[in-house]
């Protein structure tokens, strides 16, 4: 068993290999969360989170499935809160402004947080109008304008090469990598500061998997993000950051490269070396 | 030691087929009882209407002799009907239906509200028409005119449409709304932009066949005292009128053996309204539902 262990490490260490280093001095805080509980009716899903996530940083969250790293993704847009019987307490600091408070409104939050969800959920209209539906409900009439978010949403979501001569094709008659990607790039569309990602590659090919981590990996560069993903080998590769949950506590938060080759708990190595989960 | 013993299996094997044979000749007769009903009353009213059915038929008013006999009011008074059956009952449906699925809250009060709304679908068509002698024809004063049928109309098939609504908005993939909410969308910006575009096929189908049920319905008409016999044609919405079932009702009752007829004349001309009205329902639902 011991030898096993000493095996998956050394594979993890493997596919670390050629990744940038971590870069150690933290940057800007972006979220910074206190104290969160969180109650589904009787059931308390998030224990006592704390957790800060950093700018231009790629934040992995893993887990066994009901651990509560789902609901804890969507507390950071307060998209839980669409489930009536979720309550909560303790907070978020979203750049210093707790997004609990009653008067922080979700639209504000919404728009300066995007969602990739799991699973590629395009809206029945054309690409076009697909990416620039969140610049449309944010005021924006002008073609120009519209055209110009649209060819530069694509771009950044590394599928305009795909889509260009086909903009007012329904964007379900795309392949499912390629509707996840739409759905990325009109996230894109609103400018925000960060992404959350809820298993964003969980309903995919291996090959469409790849392009949206390596998509991931570009994106950082200009947004943070927190990626939910039931994948370790995942996490590893395209994380700098990456926190373990475990019935809705956090067990464990650190640097990758820590959390998978020099992990502080028991349960984080029994977990990341698959022996639960 | 195996529980289950081949030879055994063997023996029943041919029961059992039997059975599926007899249950599937048994399905296949109820069909067939239901439709040969049909055609037979089909065959019949067009055999006995369809002599009396012509132009002069459409363009005549209503007359002593079965010959001269038209169904030009009823079925100008009948389309004035839908003219505010239609409207009134589609935005105060689908307003509703949006309401209960998404804004209200889920709790007693609104569960028991969805729960009754569904069962002021089974009331009796003449009890809303006593409804509406009461409230429109009296207390309002709108007399026996359109608008006062036409709002009785609208109070007898609106829980229908609620219900098609809402149906159609449930259909609506919770996904699609949340994309749109992660946005920064409002509510009212996700109804108007995904949650209607998808459901509007599901509620125009439910509300033509809602609207096809109030054309043919005629217990409220005859307990608001609608008129038969009527020379003129409607000339606004307080105007009195005359509609397709009160025309048929009154040929149909007659002791004149002619007059039966005119009466499957009637009918076929409802029956072809209807008929178009449920073909556009299925044109809509084609050509415009929207799989995921």
């Amino acid at each position: 068993m011991v030898l096993k262990i000493q095996e998956e490490k050394t594979f993890v260490k493997k596919i670390q290999t050629g990744a940038k280093p971590v870069t150690e001095v933290a940057g800007n805080i972006v979220y910074d969360t206190r104290n969160l509980n969180l109650w589904y009716g009787d059931h308390h899903g998030l224990k006592d989170v704390n957790l800060g996530i950093y700018e231009n940083e790629v934040t992995a969250i893993i887990g066994p499935s009901g651990c509560g790293k789902s609901t804890y993704l969507k507390t950071l847009n307060r998209m839980v809160e669409l489930v009536p019987i979720v309550r909560t307490s303790g907070e978020i600091l979203y750049r210093e402004r707790n997004i609990l408070d009653k008067d922080y409104t979700v639209e504000e939050l919404r728009t300066r947080v995007g969602m990739v969800f799991q699973k590629p959920n395009p809206f029945p209209k054309s690409i076009y109008d697909n990416i620039a539906y969140g610049p449309r409900i944010h005021g924006i009439k002008n073609k120009k304008i519209l055209d110009e978010i649209v060819e530069k949403s694509l771009r950044g979501a590394a599928i305009w090469d795909e889509v260009k001569d086909r903009l007012n094709q329904n964007a379900y008659g795309l392949s499912g990598g390629q509707q996840q990607r739409i759905c990325i790039a009109r996230c894109l569309a609103v400018e925000p500061d960060v992404i959350l990602m809820d298993e964003p590659t969980s309903a995919l090919d291996p090959i469409s998997t790849l392009k949206v981590e390596e998509l991931v990996q570009e994106l950082k560069k200009d947004y943070s993000i927190v990626i939910v993903t039931h994948n370790m080998q995942q996490a590893a590769r395209i994380s700098d950051r990456t926190a373990f949950f475990l019935s809705g506590e956090v067990i464990e938060y650190d640097k990758t490269d820590v959390i998978f080759q020099t992990p502080a708990d028991q349960r984080t190595e029994d977990y990341i070396s698959g022996r639960f989960g | 030691m195996r529980y289950i013993d081949e030879t055994a299996v063997m023996k029943r094997m041919t029961k059992r087929i039997t059975f599926n044979k007899v249950w599937k000749a048994l399905f296949f007769l109820a069909t067939i009882f239901a439709l040969i009903t049909l055609a037979i009353l089909l065959f019949r009213i067009v055999t006995q209407g369809i002599g009396y059915l012509n132009i002069d038929f459409l363009t005549n008013f209503a007359s002593r002799f079965a010959d001269k006999a038209g169904i030009k009011a009823a079925l100008v008074g009948s389309l004035w009907l839908m003219g505010v059956v239609a409207p009134v009952s589609i935005i105060l449906g689908v307003g509703t239906a949006l309401y209960l699925e998404e804004y209200a809250k889920k709790n007693r009060i609104n569960d028991f509200i969805r729960m009754n709304i569904s069962n002021l679908a089974g009331v009796p068509s003449i009890v809303f028409g006593l409804l509406g002698l009461t409230i429109f024809v009296r207390m309002m004063e709108l007399g026996k005119s359109i608008l006062a049928a036409g709002f009785t109309m609208s109070l007898l098939i609106l829980p229908v449409i609620i219900v098609a609504a809402q149906e159609a908005i449930r259909a609506v993939p919770s996904e699609q709304r949340e994309a749109s909410y992660g946005m920064g969308a409002t509510k009212w910006q996700t109804i108007l932009r995904v949650v209607l575009p998808a459901a509007i096929p599901g509620i125009l189908t439910g509300s033509i066949l809602a609207l096809s049920r109030a054309i043919g319905e005629t217990a409220p008409l005859v307990v608001l005292g609608i008129p038969v016999i009527l020379q003129f044609l409607p000339d606004g919405l307080l105007s009195q009128f005359t509609a397709l079932p009160m025309q048929i009702y009154d040929w149909a009752k007659r002791p004149q053996e002619a007059f039966q007829y005119v009466a499957s004349a009637g009918i076929l001309v409802l029956m072809t309204v209807l008929l178009l009205m449920n073909s556009i329902a299925i044109f809509i639902r084609n050509k415009f539902q929207k799989r995921y």
